[in-house]
Order: structure tokens, then sequence, then C-alpha cells
């Protein structure tokens, strides 16, 4: 099997890439700040471990995308601890994402239900705080925050990858202390 | 003596009405008592008991015997009635007190006693008159408890296949006790048939006895009878019926003809793996509760079979502690899977009546409404699925290691043919613990799939009496197995040929106090299941205190299934038991060959709105397809021609008589 | 009374090394996706935080549920009693051999599998369902594997096998040892769930086979089944190592002999994660139906095995 997909190129190309994880957003000032922050962060508050459960109450999918980067070799949220599950049952932070659609709106509820204590809530983009342009929509049910208490929301439309940690390192506070 | 008086216990049932349940039920007690008794008395002292009620003809004589093979299949016997008399109080109250139902307890009597006796018979007269009683007996109750159009072809299945395999069976011990006066088994034992008689009277005795124990291609009748009976009789149908096969295979082959060339050993070994693996498929595509346990049956005699097989190959290579090993653990697998076989079937009986239905698809949540019964069939789906440290574990691993030890046979073939039997057994135990997940998980887990199992409840006093004796002798005899096997390896020395064998290498206590030990020439391997039930016992409650002394949280809230978010969760969004299996019947879809059959109903306006779906698959059942409607086919033909036949005329038949004489005159003149 | 404390040092180092194994081979796949990844003591920070947090039980669970993790986690335990990490023949080794060890994680499987069909969840069903398949297929194999390795050493006791195929150097690369190997190694993928088998990290419900069954566990007791599943695949690494491989096991109970078996096993531990990180880098999630079809190569190899170890006998 020659070409690019044999086994000895797919590894030689791992190893002449090498390791590509960048630190936090190379146009801000503080990325390395951010960094230390955050592990100093879930070290004291989890022992450097957050699940977290994404929901799509009704985005446009921009955030999405933006969420995947975390988990992109590039931003590689792992590195500090934090990992997606497929299960709110699992996860010890909610991250939802959009206006909150009539159809959703129960679907969330019961998400944030499933969620065992103790948990926070992080809303991401504009559409999660004031809907965005979906505001006034005969399918909308309103923000996250009329349907589940929200710890913390993420401006932006859609918000950076860098933002979005940056977020949840933010809402890490609220976890109760004892913890 | 002993067994005299469990004679004159039974035989008065018939009277009373009401109060017979009780009557009846103790007296079946007492027996079984009895019977546990003075087989273990037999076991342990290895003297024989014998009485005879002589008639003027010899040959006619009833004449019993409790020797130490016996013993063991009575044991069995005894161990299942005493539950199942229990459990048979309560279950049979609701079938009213009418005659039928007198008539049923009347059956059930004379189907356990008939059951003794054949396992007491001394000739082969005796034998056969108890055999034929132990078939009408139990064909009689398997149509007690319905008369529907399925039951009573069931009964007709049964009685067909029970008495081709009387007729294979009377043939086989009449042709071997042909040069004996007395047909008695003594004598018989001690004639030495030529090589070719003594493999046709083999063969006959195989298929007749093998048909009973429900070996494939034989077992037609066991999965559709099994389940027509009510569930205390399937208990004993099931769980000690089908050993009285392997017991004929037994006394025939191993001690009437002391045993045969190696093939005989192979084609048992052989036909006991076949069963094993078609058993235990089959009962995994089955979604009625009962069909599938009788499914398993197939499965679990034929595992017996393969340690019994094993028995007779290590036997004719004189390799006699290997084959007293084998013996001992095929004898043990049948105990034990009478213990939890009839657990099953008692608890699948409890449900059946709690819910009104055999059908897994409509049962479900029933651990909440009846806890302890879930408890028990619980208890018996890990036994029966070998998991360790319960009984069925036990005498799985000493068939392993009998396979493993019969790399000795001098044969490399034979030898080559154990790592395969291996693997057949192996998948057998993984297939089992998938069928019993689905049979416990199924019925009794999750939400409830119809209005019936949802106001189930709890089975009466006596019935969990029954399931609770069955159940704590599946876990007893599962850690302390070496207290069975030692007593079994008794039975086996008094076999014809193995007096000679040291005891030394038999299944003995390790270093490890209730150990079982299987040492082999050359070769040593031990378990401990007390211990392993100990040391997993310790690390449970050490992680429970572990919990409490650590910085754990204990807080716990109740809330709804996870579903990633659906409004309401019902029944129907459950696994159902077809979608359960259908893994496995995708990979062995070559031997299901299923009839699948997709209905779709579009909306009237446009094909992308579905109304409805309707899917139906049906899973062949081969044997009954291939071999036995042709046959029936053929023997209606046959019996068209026979219809000419008989025409009713007087002369005719006159004329019918006379060409019998004459060609059997001529016959005897030319012999 | 030194084995025994060797035993219990033994299920010790299985309990406190297993997240850091897991740990160890997620960093090393992570380094081979371009990725710093989370450092390989991220497991015990993740049981840390399961165990803070609460427990939410389904209305419809019934005890089978809440007592799963427990008999889960004992079991896996219990067999890191039985198998030889450091020293053979050890005390414990009589209680269980080879085929008590592949029962027991049975019992587990069993159970787990029964705790996905509880809460009458569509995903747990199909967890359940999955992997009693994979598990009943996988069967064979494992046995006929213990059958090959059973008639060279004349004993099912992992304690005699290890120290029969020691007292043996030439066995070691015999043509059925390898076998027997690549045999169990499949095996071994398939019941620790790891590609091409099953994916340990996917979020796709459907893909699933043991998350599946555990989506609807949370706090201690996802912790115990999390900690668990690491534990097992410590036991199959070790099997693999120590069975097939197994120098530097200590047969003599010297202090030089268990130190120097401590450093052996931990270097084959971090091989055999290397080389299945390697592994899960290149190949793909088989789909589930192919799933059948890989584990009967398997059977043939552990068959081929046993044939062979026949002709060289």
């Amino acid at each position: 099997m020659a070409g690019e997909y044999s086994v000895v190129s797919l590894f030689s190309k791992i190893w002449r890439t090498g390791c590509v994880t960048e630190p936090l957003d190379p146009h801000s000032q503080r990325p390395l700040e951010i960094a230390r922050q955050i592990e100093a962060k879930t070290k004291n508050i989890l022992g450097r471990s957050l699940a977290i459960r994404e929901v799509d109450a009704g985005s446009c999918n921009g955030c999405e995308i933006e969420i995947t980067g975390l988990t992109s070799p590039v931003y590689d949220a792992e590195r500090f601890g934090v990992h997606f599950v497929a299960s709110p049952r699992h996860a010890d932070l909610l991250l939802v994402t959009g206006p909150v659609t009539r159809n959703m709106e129960v679907p969330l509820r019961k998400t944030w239900e499933a969620t065992p204590d103790p948990k926070v809530v992080v809303a991401v983009g504009d559409c999660a705080q004031t809907c965005g342009v979906f505001q006034g929509s005969y399918a909308i049910a309103g923000g996250v925050d009329k349907v589940i208490p929200v710890d913390v929301f993420i401006p932006g439309c859609p918000p950076e990858p860098a933002d979005i940690l940056l977020g949840i390192l933010r809402a890490l506070d609220r976890f109760p202390s004892k913890h | 003596m002993i067994a005299a008086h469990v004679v004159g216990a039974l035989a008065f049932l018939v009277l009373r009405g009401a109060p017979a349940r009780w009557v009846g039920a103790f007296l079946a007690l007492i027996a079984g008592v009895f019977a546990i008794l003075s087989s273990l008395r037999v076991l342990l002292s290895g003297i024989s008991l014998a009485f005879a009620v002589s008639l003027s003809l010899p040959a006619l004589a009833l004449t019993f015997k409790l020797d130490p093979l016996g013993a063991v299949f009575l044991l069995l016997i005894g161990a299942v009635t005493i539950p199942v008399a229990l459990f048979s109080i309560g279950y049979t109250a609701g079938h009213g007190a009418g005659g039928s139902a007198g008539m049923a307890g009347f059956m059930l009597h004379l189907f356990l006693l008939s059951m003794s006796l054949v396992v007491l018979a001394a000739n082969v007269f005796t034998f056969l008159f108890f055999w034929e009683t132990m078939s009408l007996a139990s064909y009689f109750l398997v149509i007690s408890e319905n008369q529907d159009g399925e039951t009573l072809s069931a009964g007709r299945w049964y009685a067909g296949m029970a008495h081709v395999s009387f007729g294979l069976i009377a043939s086989a011990l009449l042709i071997a006790a042909l040069d004996t006066e007395a047909m008695g088994f003594d004598a018989i034992r001690n004639l030495a048939p030529a090589p070719e008689l003594k493999s046709t009277i083999f063969i006959l005795a195989f298929l007749g006895f093998g048909s009973k124990a429900g070996l494939v291609p034989l077992h037609v009748w066991l999965p559709k009878a099994h389940p027509a009976a009510p569930s205390h009789v399937s208990a004993l149908m099931s769980g000690v019926m089908v050993k009285m096969g392997v017991y004929g295979i037994v006394r025939v082959g191993l001690d009437l003809l002391h045993g045969g060339p190696p093939w005989w050993g192979g084609l048992i070994l052989t036909i006991g793996a076949a069963s094993a693996l078609i058993g235990v498929l089959y009962a995994l595509m089955e979604q009625d509760l009962k069909r599938l346990l009788a499914y398993s049956t197939v499965e679990n005699v034929g595992i017996v079979l393969m340690g019994v097989g094993l028995g007779f190959l290590f036997k004719s290579y004189n390799l006699l502690s290997l084959a007293s090993l084998a013996m001992v653990a095929g004898f043990y697998h049948s105990l034990n899977h009478g213990l939890f076989k009839g657990l099953l079937f008692l608890g699948a009986g409890a449900v059946a009546q709690a819910t009104g239905t055999r059908d897994m698809e409509k049962m479900g949540g029933l651990i909440r409404r009846m806890p302890q019964t879930a408890s028990f069939f619980l208890v018996g789906s890990a036994a029966i699925s070998a998991l360790p440290p319960l009984n069925g574990f036990a005498s799985e691993w000493m068939i392993f290691q009998s396979l493993l030890a019969g790399v000795r046979v001098p044969h490399p073939f034979t030898a080559a043919l154990m790592a395969v039997a291996v693997g057949v057994l192996a998948l057998t135990g993984g297939l089992a613990a998938a069928c019993f997940v689905k049979a416990f998980g199924i019925s009794f887990l999750a939400i409830p799939r119809s209005e019936r199992a949802e106001q189930a409840h709890e089975a009466g006093g006596t019935m969990r009496a029954g399931m609770l004796i069955l159940s704590s002798a599946c876990v007893l005899l599962g850690v302390l197995p070496i207290a069975v096997t030692s007593l079994l390896s008794h039975s086996v020395d008094h076999l014809p040929g193995f007096a000679q064998v040291v005891p030394e290498p038999r299944p003995g206590a390790a270093e490890w106090g209730f150990g079982l030990k299987m040492q082999v020439p050359g070769s040593l391997s031990t378990i401990s299941p007390a211990m392993l039930a100990l040391i997993l016992v310790t690390i449970m409650t050490a992680v429970l205190i572990g919990i409490r002394l650590l910085r754990v949280n204990r807080a716990l809230r109740l809330g709804e299934t996870w579903g990633c978010g659906r409004v309401v969760q019902t029944a129907r969004m459950e696994y159902t038991s077809t979608a359960f299996a259908e893994p496995l019947r995708r990979v062995f879809g070559a031997l299901f060959r299923p009839a699948q059959d997709v209905m779709i109903d579009f909306h009237p306006e446009s094909k992308y709105f579905v109304q409805s779906i309707q899917y139906r698959r049906v899973i062949r059942t081969w044997f009954e397809e291939f071999l036995y409607e042709p046959l029936f086919r053929g023997i209606q033909g046959f019996a068209g021609v026979g219809r000419w036949i008989q025409s009713g005329s007087v002369h005719w038949y006159i004329a019918y008589v006379f060409i019998v004489l004459l060609t059997l005159l001529l016959i005897a003149r030319w012999m | 009374m030194a084995p025994y404390l060797l035993e219990l040092a033994q299920c010790l180092f299985a309990l406190t090394l297993a997240p850091g194994l897991t740990g160890f081979l997620r960093w090393i796949k992570a380094r081979l996706q371009g990725r710093t990844g989370a450092s390989p003591l991220q497991p015990y920070r993740d049981l840390r935080r399961l165990f803070r947090q609460e427990v939410i039980l389904s209305t419809n669970a019934s005890w089978i549920f809440r007592f799963t993790p427990f008999i889960v986690f004992s079991s896996v335990v219990a067999v890191s009693f039985m198998i030889p990490l450091v020293a053979a023949p050890l005390p414990f080794d009589a209680i269980g051999d080879l085929m008590v060890v592949v029962y027991l994680l049975l019992l587990g499987t069993f159970f787990l599998a029964l705790a996905g069909l509880d809460p009458g969840s569509a995903f747990g069903g199909m967890g359940a369902s999955r992997e009693m398949t994979v598990a009943a297929l996988a069967e064979p194999t494992i046995a006929v594997a213990i059958f090959g390795l059973g008639v060279s050493a004349g004993s099912t006791n992992l304690g005699q096998i290890v120290a029969g195929t020691l007292s043996r150097p030439s066995e070691t690369f015999s043509p059925g040892h390898l076998l027997a190997f690549a045999a169990i190694f499949i095996v071994m993928l398939a019941e620790a769930g790891r590609l091409p088998v099953d994916n340990p990290s996917t979020h796709l419900e459907l893909t699933m086979i043991h998350e599946a069954m555990i989506l609807e566990y949370s706090g201690r007791y996802l912790a115990m089944l999390e900690w668990a599943a690491q534990i097992k695949l410590l036991v199959f690494f070790s099997l693999l190592a120590n069975v097939f491989v197994p120098w530097g096991v200590a047969v003599v109970l010297t202090p030089g002999a268990i130190a120097l078996a401590w450093l052996a096993l931990i270097a084959k531990l971090g091989f055999l994660a290397v080389v299945v990180a390697v592994l899960e880098t290149r190949v793909a999630k088989l789909r589930l139906f192919r799933v059948p079809e890989l584990l009967s190569v398997s059977f043939l190899l552990a068959l081929l095995a046993v044939t062979t170890s026949f002709l060289v006998r």
C-alpha cells in the first residue's frame, strides 16, 4: 500500500508535524495568563477535571463550530483537564448555545435536571443571552436564563475558542467553595 | 423399604378435593426427603438397596435396586421434588379444584413415582414399564393446563416422539436381554455381546434416550411440550425428566455394556456439543420465556453429555481416572441444571401467573412488583450463565478441565477435537450469558410493557419458599462443590471397570478448605469458589466502608431516565427482546435464515409521511422444516397406501392374518 | 506472611496504577494526534471529581442499578488478586485459575448489561445487547487460548503457567505461543473496549458499546465503573505481559527479584500502552457487524495456536 495513506507515511507525518497545540489566542496579550489561571482554578476547584455537556438549544451552529475548535489539536482544551462527555449524567458543566427554541425548552430543562450537583451553566454566544437576530420570533422561548439558571454568559457571534475557555474559567468560581 | 413408603404415601392423593393440594404436596415433600435420604445413604455407603415385587413370570417381575448410579439421579429427583411440591401448593391454587385439577395432581404423583422407579428399576420389564408410565403421566400433565390448539399440538409432538424413543429403547434393551432368562440388569451385565451387536444396542439406546434428553436433532418436542405444561411440571420435566435420558445412556452404555469403542464417546461428545450450541442459539431468539428456558435445557443437556461423552471416551482408552472425572463433571452439571432450571421454570411460572402471559415483550418492571421472585430468578440466571461463585460455574469448570485432560488421549485427532469442543463450550457459555441477560433484563427490569405486567403482584408464600430452597441450593452447591463431587465420585466407582481407579486423582479438597481440585496425571488445576465468594464479599464490604470513610459525596437524587431530553418515556422506547438478540441473529444468520417482512403504510398524499410500519421476523426451525416435515409427508404417503389395505372387510383381514402366518413360518423355516 | 503481603501489594498496585495506565495511553494518543493532551494523571482527577458529585438515580431503576458498580468493581479487584503481577506462584493462585479470571470478568459484564437495561433507556439496551454479543463471541477465543496454555503448562492456574513458561524459556517464542498472544491481544481490544471494536472516547450514542451502558450512571457509581474499566485494562495488559512474556516475574521472593519484577512489569505495561496507542491512531472503528469477523480471526488464531503446540509436542 504505497501512497500517502500507508502506515509509514502516516507516522512519519505525525513525527514531522509534532505538537501543534498553540498557547491560547496568539493575538491576545494574555494567553499564558489565562492558561495559568485556568490551571490554577481548576486545580483548586475540581482537581483540574471538568466534564462538559454541550447543549444546542437552537443555535445556528456557528457557536458549535467554535466549540469544536476547543477539541482540535490547536486549542486542545484537554490539556487543562477539560473534556466533553456524552451524557449530562457524566458532566458538571453545561455549555448551552443558541436562543432557546420552543421545541428545545423542555429538553434543555431536562438536561439541566439530569446533571448532577455541583454543576454550573455557561451560555455561549449572543443568542444565548439576547436571542440575537432571532429575537421576537414565534419559535423562540427566550434566552437560556429564561429556562435554567445561567452562571456565565460568553458574548460574541460567535465567540472565539479562547473566549469560550475564558468563560469556562469564570464559571469555575461559581462552584461551591467546599469542593 | 424406604421406596415402598414413598409408593404408599403417594397413592392416596386422588381422594380429596380442596385440601388435596396441601396433602398432595406434603406427601410429595416426604417422598422427596426420603428419596434424598436413601440416595445419600447409598452414595455414602456404596451398598445397593434392593427389593422385588415378584410375579409368576420371572421376566415380568418388578424388581428394584438402588445402586450408586441410580442414587445420583434419585438425589436429583428428590432435590427438585421438594421445592416443586412447595411451589405447586400456591401455583395450582388458581387452577380450581375440579376434576381436572385432581387428575393433574394424581398424574403429578404418578409422574414422580414412575421417575423414581425408572431409576430404581433392575430389570428390563420394570424399566420399560415405568419409563412408559413416566411418559404417559407427563403427557397428561402437558395437556392439563389448557386445551388450546397449541397445547394439544405440543402434546401430540410429545406423545409421538416419546413413543418413537420408547420403541428404540425397548428394542435396545430387549436385544441386550435376549440371552438372559429374567432380563435382569445384573444378568445383562454379565453377558459379553459381540462388538457389532453391542454397538447396535448402543446406537438404538442412544437415539431413544437422546430423544428423551432432547438432543439435537431429536429435541423438537422439548421446546413445544415443556412450555405447554404447568410450570411446576415444566420444572420437573426440564430439570429432571430429561436427565432420565442421560441416566439411560450411562446405564446402558457404561453399566450394562461396559463401555465400547472410542467412537461411542466421540459421538456423544459431538452430539452433546452440537446440542449445546444449537440449543442456546435458539434460546437466544425466543421471546416466549418458558420456551427460552426449554431451549436452554437442550443446551444444558448437551453440556452434561459432553461430560458423559468424555467419560465414555476416556473409558475406551482405559484412562480410568480421567473418565471418572469427566463422568463426575457430567453428573454434577446435571444435578446443577436440575436445580437452576427448576428454579427458573418456577420463577417463569410465577411470572406467567402474575402477568397472564409468557411473552417477554409484554413483561418488564417486574422487579419492583415481584422483588423476591426477581431475586430468585436472578440467582438462577447467573447460575445458568456459569458465573462464579454459583454452581453452574463449578460444573462447567470441571467439564472444561476434563476437556483439557483430553489431550492425553493417544490419538492426535481426538486430542485436537478437544480444542474445538472447548471453543464450543465457551461460546455456549457466552451465549447463555447473553441469553439470560435478555431473559432477566427484558422481563424484570425497566418499565412494564403491558397493563397486566403493571398490575402484577408478588407470588404466594409457598411459591416463594420453593424458589428460595432452589436458589439457596444453587449458591450452596456453587460455593461448596467438593461436598457434592466427592459424593458423586462414589457413584462412578461402582460402575463396572472403574473399581480399580486409584482414589487419589479425583476432585478433592484443595489446601484452601472447600476448594475444588482437578488433579489428573501430570496436571493440576485448582479453584476455590468458597474463597472466591469470600473475597468478593470482603471487597464489596471494603468498598462500602471506604465510601463512608473517605470524602465521597453520598448524596442521591431521583430523576428521570436520561433520554436526550425527550418529553416522556414510554415502554415502547425500551429495548425489546427481539432487538436485544438482533446482533447475534445477524451474526448467526446463516443458521437462522430469518424470513423478514417489512410492511410500510404511507400517507395517502405523500410517501414521505409514514403512517405505520409493520415488521415481522420469523426464525426458521430448521430441524422441523427440513427433517421432520419430509418425514411426515413420507409417512402420510405411506399411510395413504396403508388405507388401501384397511378395507374394513373381514375376509381381507383373515387373508392378511394368513399371509402373515405363512411369512412367519417361512422365515422361521429359513432361519 | 510475605507472600500474602505481596498479594495485597499487587492488588493495591493494580488499584492505584490503573488510572495512570489509562492516562498514559491517552497521553501518548494525544501526542500522536499532535496535541499537548491531558496529563497522564488526568484519570485520577476525573475519578476524584466523580466521587464528589452526587448520584442521580433514574426513577425506573431498581436495586440492580445500584448494586452493579459494586459487583463490577469487586470482580475486577478480585481478579487482580489472582493474576501474577510480580511473582508466581502466589498463594491466592490456588483460588482461581485463568477460567475464574475470565468468568469473573464475565460476571461484571453480565451485571453491567443488566444495569444498562434497568433504567429502560434505549441506549442502555443497545449497549447491553452489543456488549453481550461481543463478550459471547470473544469467549471461545479466550477458552481455546487458555486450553493451549493449559496443555503446555499442565495447569490452568496462572502461577503455574507463568512458572512453567519461565522454566522453559525457549517456549516464549514458539509459534503456538505467538499465535495465542495475537489471539488474546485481539480479544483484549474487544473486552477492554478499545479501537477497532469500541471507541472509548466517542460521543455518538449510536456507535457506543461500553459507554452506552453507563450513560445513565453518575457520581460515585460512575467513578467506580470507570475505575473498574481501567483496572480491567491493566489486568488484560498484565496477562498479555506476564503470561506470554514472563521475563522478570519473581520466582523466589527475594527483595531484589521483587524490585526487578516491579520494574519489568511497569516497563512491559508502558510498552503495551504505546503499542495500543499507536494501533488506535492507525485504525478506524469497525462497523459493529464486522467485529464478529475480527473475533473469528482471533478464534482461528487461537485454534492454530493449539494445533501447532500439538505438532511441536
